[in-house]
């Protein structure tokens, strides 16, 4: 065991504090719960631990193994190997907290890069350090939406096509008061795209109104009507986006949203089984001293030098205590370097080609999948991104059997998260997937069929 | 130093201005000055809400701090001085006048007993 003290300096302190042995400290714990027995394997040397590590690792697959057709939040694409080398460089191993501007200007500047990324794609004015994911980025909104409106306001309306796991979150984080009330995403409202029975429940108790973009089943639904109606009532609106599909679509400040936030996992960032992940939160200028977490600003040095501050921490604990509405920090600073790497080696162009690539490959795969018998594409009408929901004649959970066998990850099954979508499937397409495992997938799909 | 004498203040450097049972209440000329250059300013109230003396009224952050208003009476709030969301530097500019921050309806006299008169402020200002 590694321990800084020697004895001597044990015996010292133990002596100082008036104890005989260390054992002495835990006298306060019921002596059968001291030292417990534990039931743990005998000692490996590192090599047998190594080898048994990778015994357990090789029973894992991974979207290398599989063509993955899987999405529902988090998004198989591909990483320019220069993010991973330009990542582990040592210089961004420092404290993550970069209080001090003198000795943090590197980590300072990349923070500044994707905030600055960050309000380019989402048409916001400011946008803040990161958050943990996606759903905690949609927690926050909640949080500020209601201290916005100083605790008056007890509606939070959230569409039922926002992220299942971004409305549980939600709900858990203001679990502690009992007077906010989600509504909005109940079957009753259901999740047609014209929104109208959702937007019929706005009203002026209503303090945030919630709907993604493109939504969870990969739709691209017009939100203006509904935007306007929330103003129209004084409630804000946040807009959960896939940073990708900003690459082609109308950003969401141009639409009149006051919150834009989402999961930055597209960006550059592995799948890793659920994380570590990357939450962005943006929002328009009026609601700046609103803004959780971090926030760093361009400046000049005394000498004239352009130099990196944080600045404007309004809400942040170490400031104000009493009036932070939130615990949140620099963060994901690693992961937010690595979409900021992300997205800057792939520059303006390469991005929008990334998102053009997932477009077309996802509705040619719409396409092929929708020709096959017992395969429907749920919705013929509303325009989709690279993500779309197929209705099967089959249990999708015995489609998705058949395609891991053939070394196909099928998709995710909305029926574990929505009871009335049951053998409902849906698929995400990314530019990684090539016309031949589209063309493959339909292959086995259809032998599916009539087999 | 500024102390109008028709005033009353709170040792929290507030004033408060009395007429026909409605309160005007901003921050002191001492208290401008302590925090300089005001940068923003956020009211914790609404018209019409109803408010107790010693709750909180605004929170003012200036570049070198933030500071907490608290209220020298009770009632019930009829207007907020919007003016100073946008030009927070009039609070500098005229803590007496255009820099006032909410109108109230008094609940009760009573609290009003607790205030200081001009003399009493200035004197305590000069002590710290």
């Amino acid at each position: 065991m590694f321990t800084p003290h020697t004895k001597h300096d044990v015996e010292v302190m133990l002596k100082t504090i008036g104890v005989e042995k260390v054992e002495d400290l835990f006298s306060e714990i019921p002596s059968q719960f001291r030292y417990p027995e534990l039931d743990l394997a005998p000692r490996l040397t590192e090599m047998e631990a190594l080898n048994e590590l990778e015994n357990i690792a090789s029973a894992n697959a991974t979207t290398k193994d599989f063509i993955s057709f899987l999405g529902a939040g988090a998004y198989d694409h591909y990483t320019p190997a220069a993010v991973d080398n330009l990542l582990q460089r040592g210089e961004f191993y420092t404290a993550y907290t970069p209080y001090q501007p003198e000795i943090s200007q590197g980590t300072l500047q990349a923070i500044f890069e994707f905030q600055s990324l960050i309000c380019r794609l989402t048409g916001m004015d400011v946008a803040n350090a990161s958050h943990y994911d996606g759903a905690t980025a949609a927690a926050e909104a909640v949080i500020l939406a209601y201290g916005h409106f100083r605790n008056k306001r007890k509606k939070i309306l959230v569409s039922r096509a926002v992220n299942p796991e971004y409305r549980e979150t939600m709900r858990t984080y203001m679990q502690g008061d009992e007077s906010i009330q989600f509504l909005g995403d109940d079957i009753e409202t259901g999740i047609a795209p014209d929104l109208q029975k959702f937007i019929d429940q706005i009203d002026h108790n209503t303090a945030l109104v919630m709907v993604q973009y493109p939504d969870f089943f990969g739709r691209i639904i017009d939100y203006k009507p509904l935007i306007e109606k929330a103003h129209e009532y004084g409630a804000l609106v946040a807009v959960a986006c896939n940073p990708t599909a900003l690459a082609l679509l109308t950003p969401p400040g141009d639409f009149g949203a006051d919150i834009a936030f989402g999961e930055g996992q597209p960006l550059g960032i592995p799948l890793s089984f659920g994380g570590p992940y990357l939450g962005f939160f943006a929002l328009k200028n009026e609601l700046l001293r609103k803004l959780s977490g971090r926030l760093v600003g361009e400046t000049t040095d005394v000498e004239g030098n352009l130099a990196y501050v944080l600045t404007l921490t309004a809400r942040e604990q170490h400031i104000r205590r009493e009036k932070a509405s939130s615990n949140i920090c620099s963060n994901q600073g690693l992961m937010t370097l690595a979409a900021t790497i992300y997205l800057s080696l792939l520059g303006k162009h390469g991005f929008k080609q990334v998102a053009n690539l997932c477009y077309q490959k996802a509705h040619y795969a719409a396409d092929q999948i929708a020709g096959i018998t017992g395969f429907d594409l749920v919705d013929e009408t509303t325009p989709f991104f690279h993500e779309f929901v197929i209705k099967c004649d089959e249990p999708v959970e015995e489609v998705l059997e058949h395609l891991m066998h053939h070394e196909i990850l099928g998709g995710y099954d909305l029926g574990q998260a929505y009871p009335e979508l049951k053998n409902h499937l849906m698929i995400a397409v990314t530019e990684k997937i090539s016309r031949d495992d589209i063309d493959y997938l339909a292959g086995v799909l259809s032998e599916e069929n009539h087999g | 130093m500024q102390v109008p004498q028709d005033l009353k203040y709170q040792k929290t450097d507030e004033w408060v201005k009395i007429e026909d049972g409605i309160a005007t209440v901003g921050i002191s000329d001492y208290a401008q000055d302590a925090l300089s250059d005001v940068v923003f300013v956020e009211f914790e109230v609404d018209p019409d809400d109803e408010v107790e003396a010693g709750g909180s009224l605004a929170t003012i952050e200036s570049v070198k701090a933030a500071a907490e208003v608290v209220f020298p009476v009770s009632g019930k709030i009829i207007e907020v001085n919007q003016a100073l969301i946008d030009k927070p530097e009039i609070l500098n500019e005229q803590p007496y006048g255009e820099g006032w921050l909410v109108k109230l309806q008094i609940a009760d006299d009573a609290s009003l007993d607790e205030l200081l008169d001009a003399a009493a402020y200035e004197a305590f200002c000069q002590e710290r």
